[in-house]
């Protein structure tokens, strides 16, 4: 009998369960933590991933990446593609087709000229805009009719998707942003804490830095969308605070990015109220290798520069030794578990790009030494550091940011190049100042008055081409750049600038994926970096809420509007 | 900036001692003449909590100082199979994330805390009581000295160690190499920045103290200032200095722990005891260990601290000494 | 004392220009860039275009006497259209925060009831809690109740709030779930029960800062009464054959507020400055996260205005403290 009802009650909330999500709004209020609090919801005026991720839930682009990392319509009718003829056949324009019949959550309609408003926005040379990038190449922007828009770059863009997808480029409201262009936009405050969006949400209030609140869109283009009828996004705290709300206490049902040890993880997991999540973007965390020398004895202005090439570094028998005595494995266990992977490679995702020419899962400090041995480097002097065949002594200096985790990276390496007979020497220097550029100050990361450093680097979207560009031998950062520049390493290899040059002509995603893995492989075998750990998103969700998709490519709230409370549980 | 730092260090506690000593006088007669710090230690002494303290004190003392002569494990010799340990033989407080040795960890925290807070109490008493004393005393300088003080209270501590780390990390580092660059800095920073609420409190004592009779006297009989300060004015203000440096030590060891928590502190490699409390609160619920140690280190020697200051606070007051 | 007082605030003006100033120098000296928190993939191009945008190009003077104006002139105006509904600012810029490129000032105000529901709670339960603590351990001296007291007011004192507040989370929230982790700054108190609510919020980070505040307090109370009960007057007043209790409460009591007074005068800045470790710890996002939050982002016109507000505070705080040292010790003469 009692078995009989616990299976009706089941066959009922299954029942119920689409029910339930068939209309707007039946399931109540559903709580977002975010550690860092949002402080705008114009992700034009600010980079940061917490302020695109909430205005995500508002404003949309024509086309968003899902978890796999391909491109799906969302304002656009379709994906244009050369296939289809919305990309022209000399690649040099993309066409547009805005899906019919949308409006914005005031109820006026959505058109062509509110994307070509939004490119001009962003384009503004006083705007100061975070995402130019996006429109790197971009000559004009024209709204062919009410629902078409044509984008035409400079020259042929085998990847012409940069305006317009992905969360960090949506399409703002030219009726409400008309007055904000240019040294305007930061007087627009309403405008940008309450931008009117074609999304799932609508705000309600905006508290800057603290917490924001919204409800249905009313006007959104799927009538039984979304299941929730309001939103509270919570910013501020502690990694560990969010975990624990989410898991442990069950306040909120979704908690972003968990940088947490993983046996702080496991703990909260068994207080049984919520579930981790982990996605792999292209996040690498990697030890850069410099190719000049860092010596404070040099005269300022040619420290750090290609004038002095590095006395040891440089050689692939010093590197690829340092990269031996690494135990990678072990350093994803102690500091990312579920949220690591081991890897030998700069590019580890999207699956296609990811190139398998390397095998670095195994420690071996005897192979490193023999290496350094054959090579010339012996301790000669018996000290326990060895010196190069010119007498140098093996001692490098090794920085990194501050935190925690770096930190233990950090003593573990020191600790296994030890053993192969290098001396190590760590600094960590506060975040804000490492990532700060900050030309007159010397401990920049573009600076990088050190031997080694330690960061993480990843790139938006799908396509590596302008990341791979990091490592062009005019990108390295100098006195006459004013220290910019992300070849932060200074490598210089001109056959990698002509096969990068080679890569911006070819279209085909395979032709790519195949150059893109030659760049990747003679960056890594050329000694540019070790790569240590691909590192993953870690979110938490309720256990009761239903539809979550970590995706890693776009906002973590991408398809927010799918979230539902599952009923029976 | 932390929560507290706005507050005065206050007196420490009053505990047990005895009742105030039934000196006979006339045995003091026959004696020969004792000596003022004689008179003091014979008050200390009699003053059960403030022994203890002490003694507590100078063991805390001790065992992070010479600890490590004893126990000499390298605190940040990683031994990776051994990580996560609870307490053993090998290792009496359990072993940390990386698998070192948490009471040689313990004792170098120790030793960087304690000695931060002592060098920071001791350069903040000093700028305090001298600020003080001045701005008391002499009326032309009160009011300079007081918007000095408002001043300092009113920087924010944040920037301002920041600034000092950009400005004087790189010459400190290279002259005292890295690790005690950043000591004096910090040492630098806490001192300079809580100096204020002494000498506010000595200020407010001196202003009241001359207008009392005994220091109208001594002017009256052409005393001159110097001799007025060091032989009327110090004296009866040692108590109140007495007070802010017992909590002096303990603010500064806490004050240097709410840095860590910011990140503004001494790296995450260098360990302290705010350092250890703060990386420990994490594994609260798995290795309660963690923070049941550098959470004991400290509360015992600020207890241990006021104690001790209580005790020299009651044998230095010349109106209690005085039977 | 009128005379003292005028003149004092208008020596406090030329003070508190000078002390902006100062602000405004440590700042420009401060390493780090507003854009440390731009991730890595936007370029140093586009970085460059954005700090121009936010008026970092300009030279130091200029933006000083651009934030001069906005404070001291604009903002008043600001603050006069809201009250009277005039228009003397429209179209004028006031102070812009960089990291929400809104008014400052807005924000500012935003930010205060929960700090004053917190801080300025706990700061008035830890004064209602230690002065008695203070005034009868002082009393009785070296009694049970003294001993304890000191005890437990040394361990609360010693404990950093990132402890003791993850430790009463752990306890109250996760194993016991009496109480929320996380404060709600948007809970509108309306009703009976929506004040219960508020109260179960408030309890766990009020009680983390009250047991600090309460330390220091009952400890500085205690003090100041066991000085003034071995004064002549304490005895002369008990020999008069007035009753005890008319000798504590009114004699001693009185003569020991005065370095109280200084103590509780100079803390109430603090209330405002808000408590930056509780206020993370518990997610109240109040004024000390605010300005946390702005030091870690670099946003300079946001720690200049809150640091200087502050300044303001203090020095007005200061004063008071003063003023009142007058009253309650007449032989302090201020002339």
């Amino acid at each position: 009998m009692k078995i009989k009802a616990l299976l009706l009650g089941a066959i009922a909330s299954t029942a119920l369960a689409p029910m339930a999500m068939a209309e707007r709004g039946s399931d109540g209020n559903v709580s977002i933590i975010y550690w860092q609090a949002p402080s705008i919801l114009n992700p034009f005026l600010s980079g940061g991933t917490k302020d695109v991720e909430a205005a995500s839930l508002v404003i949309e682009p024509l086309a968003r990446y899902d978890q796999d990392g391909n491109m799906v319509p969302y304002l656009a009718a379709e994906i244009p593609t050369v296939e289809n003829g919305g990309v022209s056949e000399d690649l040099t324009s993309i066409t547009w087709k805005i899906a019919p019949g949308l409006t914005w959550s005031d109820g006026t309609p959505f058109t062509a000229a509110d994307v070509k408003f939004t490119a001009d926005y962003c384009m503004h040379p006083e705007g100061g805009c975070a995402q130019l990038t996006k429109f790197e190449g971009v000559t004009s922007v024209e709204a062919l009719d009410d629902l078409t828009v044509k984008v035409t770059f400079d020259k042929p863009t085998p990847f012409p998707y940069g305006p317009f997808v992905g969360g960090e480029s949506p399409i703002i409201q030219k009726a409400q942003f008309e007055n904000c262009m240019g040294a305007k936009a930061p007087e627009c405050t309403e405008q940008n804490f309450n931008p009117v969006g074609t999304g799932p949400f609508v705000v309600t209030e905006f508290k800057p830095n603290d917490v924001i609140t919204f409800k249905a869109n009313d006007n959104y283009r799927d009538p039984n969308k979304p299941a929730f009828a309001t939103v509270t996004f919570k910013g501020g705290g502690d990694a560990t605070a969010a975990g624990r709300a989410v898991m442990e206490t069950g306040e909120f049902d979704y908690a972003w990015n968990l940088q947490l040890a993983p046996e702080v993880i496991a703990q909260m997991q068994a207080g049984g109220k919520g579930t981790p999540v982990a996605g792999f973007g292209p996040l690498v965390e990697r030890i850069m290798l410099n190719q000049t020398n860092p010596s404070p004895d040099l005269p300022e202005g040619e420290r750090s520069t290609a004038k002095h090439p590095h006395p040891f570094l440089t050689d692939p028998a010093v590197y690829k030794a340092m990269s031996l005595a690494i135990d990678r494995p072990l350093l994803v266990e102690i500091g990312y578990g579920q949220a690591g992977k081991v890897t030998c490679n700069w590019v580890p995702a999207p699956a296609a790009f990811n190139s398998d020419t390397f095998t670095c899962d195994k420690q071996d400090i005897e192979g490193a030494k023999a290496m350094l041995e054959e090579a010339g480097y012996k301790d000669t002097n018996g000290d326990g550091i060895r010196e190069t065949p010119d007498g140098v002594p093996m001692k490098v200096v090794y920085q990194t940011s501050t935190n925690a985790v770096r930190q233990d990276f950090q003593a573990l390496i020191k600790e296994w190049w030890g053993q192969i007979g290098i001396e190590t020497e760590l600094r960590n220097i506060n975040a804000s100042v490492f990532f700060g550029g900050d030309p007159g100050s010397p401990d920049t990361f573009q600076k990088f008055y050190a031997d080694v450093q330690m960061y993480a680097n990843t790139f938006n979207g799908t396509d590596p081409q302008a990341y791979l560009g990091n490592l062009l031998c005019d990108k390295a950062p100098r006195p006459e750049t004013q220290w910019q520049g992300e070849n932060i390493s200074r490598w210089c290899n001109p056959e990698y600038d002509a096969l990068h040059a080679e890569l911006a002509k070819t279209a085909g995603l395979e032709a790519r994926a195949e150059i893109a893995k030659k760049l990747n492989d003679m960056a890594v075998e050329g000694g540019a970096m070790i790569p240590l750990v691909h590192r993953g998103r870690l979110s938490a969700h309720s256990n009761t809420l239903g539809g979550v998709v970590l995706n890693v490519w776009d906002s973590e709230l991408w398809n927010i509007a799918d979230w539902h409370r599952k009923t029976g549980s | 900036m932390t929560d507290k730092e706005r507050f005065v260090p206050d007196e420490g506690l009053a505990p047990a001692s005895t009742a105030l000593p039934s000196a006979g006088p006339m045995e003091e007669l026959t004696s020969p003449p004792r000596s003022q710090w004689r008179d003091v230690w014979d008050q200390f002494k009699t003053h059960k909590g403030a022994m203890i303290g002490a003694m507590l004190f100078i063991l805390i003392v001790a065992s992070v100082y010479l600890g490590p002569f004893f126990w000499d494990i390298d605190p940040t010799k990683i031994d990776i199979r051994a990580r996560n340990q609870g307490p053993s033989w090998e290792h009496p407080f359990g072993t940390d994330q990386l698998g070192r040795d948490m009471l040689a960890r313990m004792m170098a925290g120790g030793a960087t805390s304690v000695s931060v807070g002592i060098t920071a109490m001791l350069l903040a008493l000093f700028l305090g009581s001298f600020i003080g004393v001045l701005a008391g005393f002499f009326k032309k300088l009160d009011g300079p000295l007081m918007r000095l003080t408002d001043l300092f209270l009113a920087l924010p501590l944040l920037p301002l160690l920041l600034v000092m780390m950009l400005l004087f990390r790189e010459p400190l580092a290279a002259t005292f190499g890295l690790e005690r660059g950043i000591f004096i800095l910090i040492v630098a920073a806490i001192g300079i920045t809580s100096w204020m609420p002494t000498a506010r409190i000595v200020r407010g004592d001196v202003l009241a103290i001359k207008e009392r009779e005994f220091v109208m006297a001594a002017r009256s009989i052409g005393t001159n200032n110097s001799k007025i300060i060091s032989r009327h004015i110090l004296p009866n203000v040692l108590s109140p200095i007495m007070v802010s440096a017992t909590l002096g030590i303990a603010t500064a060891i806490i004050t240097e722990s709410a840095l860590s928590f910011l990140g503004l502190g001494f790296p995450p490699d260098f360990p302290t005891w705010g350092r250890l409390l703060f990386d420990g609160v994490d594994y609260l619920q798995q290795y309660p260990e963690r923070v049941f140690w550098p959470g004991l280190a400290i509360s015992l020697t600020v207890l241990s601290v006021n104690y001790l200051g209580d005790g020299l606070r009651d044998a230095l007051d010349p109106r209690i000494r005085g039977r | 004392m009128l005379t003292f007082t005028i003149r004092r605030l208008i020596l406090a003006v030329p003070t508190l220009l000078f002390i902006s100033l100062v602000i405004f120098l440590l700042l420009e000296m401060a390493p780090g860039d507003p854009m440390a928190q731009v991730p890595l993939t936007v370029p140093p191009e586009v970085k460059e275009k954005m700090r121009e945008a936010l008026g970092l190009g300009q030279p130091m003077h200029v933006r000083f006497w651009k934030w001069i104006v906005q404070f001291f002139w604009i903002e008043p105006q600001v603050l006069i259209d809201h009250m009277f509904g005039t228009t003397f600012s429209e179209g004028d810029l006031r102070v812009i925060s960089w990291q929400t490129r809104s008014p400052v000032m807005d924000i500012v105000v935003q930010r205060i009831p929960q700090t004053l529901w917190v801080v300025g709670t706990a700061y008035v339960v830890a004064i209602l809690i230690a002065l008695p603590i203070g005034i009868y351990s002082a009393y009785r001296q070296y009694s049970w109740f003294d001993q304890m007291g000191t005890f437990v007011s040394m361990v609360g004192f010693s404990v950093p709030p990132f402890f003791s507040g993850v430790l009463v989370i752990v306890i109250f929230s996760v194993q016991l779930g009496w109480f929320p982790s996380i404060y709600d700054t948007t809970h509108v108190v309306d009703s009976w029960d929506s004040f219960v609510v508020q109260l179960k919020q408030m309890i766990m980070p009020v009680m983390v800062l009250a047991l600090q505040i309460t330390a220091q307090l009952s400890r500085f109370m205690r003090a100041s009464m066991l000085d003034n009960l071995n004064q002549d007057y304490v005895r002369t007043a008990r020999a008069k054959g007035l009753s005890e209790y008319t000798v504590v409460m009114v004699h001693v009591l009185r003569n020991s507020m005065i370095p109280v007074v200084t103590v509780i005068a100079l803390g109430i800045p603090s209330i405002f400055g808000g408590a930056i470790i509780t206020e993370q710890v518990f997610k109240v996002n109040g004024i000390g996260q605010l300005l946390i939050g702005a030091i870690e982002a670099n946003d300079l016109p946001m720690v200049q205005t809150l640091t200087f507000i502050f300044a303001v505070l203090i020095v007005l705080f200061n004063l008071i403290a003063d003023v009142l040292y007058g009253i309650l010790d007449p032989r302090i003469r201020y002339d």
